[in-house]
């Protein structure tokens, strides 16, 4: 899957317990989402660096992932200042920068990157499996869980499906143009791909049927807080702290 | 098990239709016995598939009926009993495979009869070791190959103990090394079952009696 670059390598941040995990991630990035201060996403952004380089995540992808976020806060860096009323910074010709808008787009540029970066750390790092039921132990509702785990079991099988009918296209000369036919080719194919998925999903309730499925779920559960975990949650607690000790405190910080 | 000499399961006059015009079975009576492997076998679409789906409670005939274990079964809630001691092993373990991990796919059925979560594991632990799949339990059931992962297929349906095995073309895709395990596993069981498949090298090695359907209807056939 796309993201299988991230569980590669075999860190601490790997070992921690997924739960453990899931926390600290949220409830950073509630933190930094509501923090009305530079320095509490900036100091957000330094600890996602550094559990970045904990987590050994692979440049490249890392790169590219935090490439797809930032050409949308690119643009919000390029609009803003133009649009967010104040006195001017600096102008370009009868283009003036508003210092309010320069800032804005600052916060939301730390802000989006401190939290896909920590996201990524934190979460990337473990199967999406593990994610299902951490969730599932963090007592989220079971319809969520069970389509997460379910997406993730079948999405490759979908993606094989669609591999299979693009190639029979292919071999029988098709190539994508402009033109209704290239429509009307891509629709069947969409549309198998739905009835087919159709058929399988009610071969997968016989199947669960017959193994005596009633409308339950059982997860076996696997994990175990360790001495790590217990340390890192706490640690994670002190830096949240911290930061919300910056954010709502009475210091007079910037 | 049937000592009185009741069959496991009996089809009396069945018949089924998916659609009105085009009967797929009619007046099929078939009869299961305690440590009979019935192979079956018949054209593309003849209505093997729908014969095993029949069986515990999937379709519905049209006409006649089903027995299991003495009784006649005729509603939904009928096969609720007939599926934990009937197992069905599908076509494509893609279907009967819908968990994360080999344990909690293999767990699935134990724990829908009702086991405890450490009387799962540990039917868990014995099936797989049975099947030579010890050491699978963490695997994500979408990284397996298509032999272990129709293995494992097997194994969520021998998790449940059924009496009755019904295996829908279990050799279908696979190379020999994995054809050469099923074949080998499926002659060690003692249950009894019902072969559909194609191979009929394979249903030579592992069958004890032969049926084919022709023409909506089920005939003997000589395997060897």
């Amino acid at each position: 899957m796309v993201c299988e670059a991230f569980l590669e390598a075999d860190t601490f941040v790997h070992r921690l317990d997924p739960r453990v995990r899931v926390v600290a991630a949220l409830a950073l990035a509630v933190l930094v989402a509501v923090s009305g201060r530079l320095v509490v996403p900036g100091a957000a952004l330094a600890l996602a660096i550094g559990l970045a380089v904990a987590a050994r995540l692979p440049a490249g992808a890392t790169l590219k992932r935090l490439a797809g976020l930032n050409v949308f806060v690119l643009v919000l860096a390029a609009v803003l200042p133009l649009s967010v009323p104040g006195p001017a910074a600096f102008a370009v010709g009868p283009l003036a920068f508003s210092g309010a808008g320069l800032l804005q787009a600052a916060a939301i540029a730390l802000k989006a990157n401190a939290i896909l970066l920590a996201v990524t750390a934190l979460l990337s790092t473990m199967e999406l499996s593990d994610l299902g039921h951490a969730l599932h132990h963090l007592r989220l509702p079971d319809k969520l869980v069970h389509l997460l785990l379910f997406s993730v079991r079948y999405i490759e099988v979908l993606r094989h499906e669609y591999g299979r009918l693009l190639r029979a296209m292919r071999v029988r000369g098709f190539r994508p143009r402009t033109n209704r036919h290239t429509y009307r080719t891509i629709g069947y194919l969409v549309g198998m791909l739905l009835v087919r998925s159709v058929d399988r999903s009610e071969r997968i309730l016989a199947a669960m049927k017959c193994r005596g499925f009633k409308g339950r779920f059982y997860l076996l559960d696997h994990f175990r807080i360790r001495p790590s975990d217990t340390a890192f949650a706490a640690a994670a607690g002190l830096v949240l702290l911290a930061l919300g000790w910056v954010e709502w405190g009475p210091g007079g910080w910037v | 098990m049937s000592a009185d000499g009741l069959p496991l399961l009996a089809f009396r006059g069945v018949a089924f239709a998916y659609d009105r015009d085009r009967p797929v079975l009619e007046g099929v009576d078939l009869e299961v016995r305690a440590g009979e492997r019935l192979g079956l076998v018949g054209p593309n679409g003849s209505g093997k598939t729908t014969l095993l789906h029949l069986a515990v409670g999937l379709l519905h005939p049209t006409a006649g009926h089903i027995e299991a274990f003495g009784e006649a079964r005729r509603e939904e809630k009928d096969f609720h009993e007939v599926r934990g001691r009937v197992g069905l092993l599908f076509q494509d373990p893609e279907d009967q495979l819908f968990s994360p991990t080999v344990a909690e796919d293999v767990a699935f059925g134990p724990l829908n009869l009702g086991k405890s979560r450490e009387e799962a594991r540990a039917i868990v632990g014995e099936t797989l070791q049975a099947l030579d799949l010890g050491g699978y339990e963490d695997r994500i059931t979408h990284h397996l190959s298509y032999g272990e992962k129709r293995l494992v297929a097997l194994a969520s349906v021998l998790a449940m103990r059924p009496e009755v095995l019904l295996l829908d073309e279990p050799t279908d895709g696979l190379d020999e090394h994995y054809e050469g395990r099923l074949t080998g596993i499926l002659r060690g069981l003692g249950q009894a079952m019902v072969l559909v498949s194609h191979d009929r090298g394979f249903l030579a090695m592992v069958a004890n009696r032969g049926a084919c359907i022709r023409q909506c209807r089920l005939e003997p056939l000589d395997l060897a």
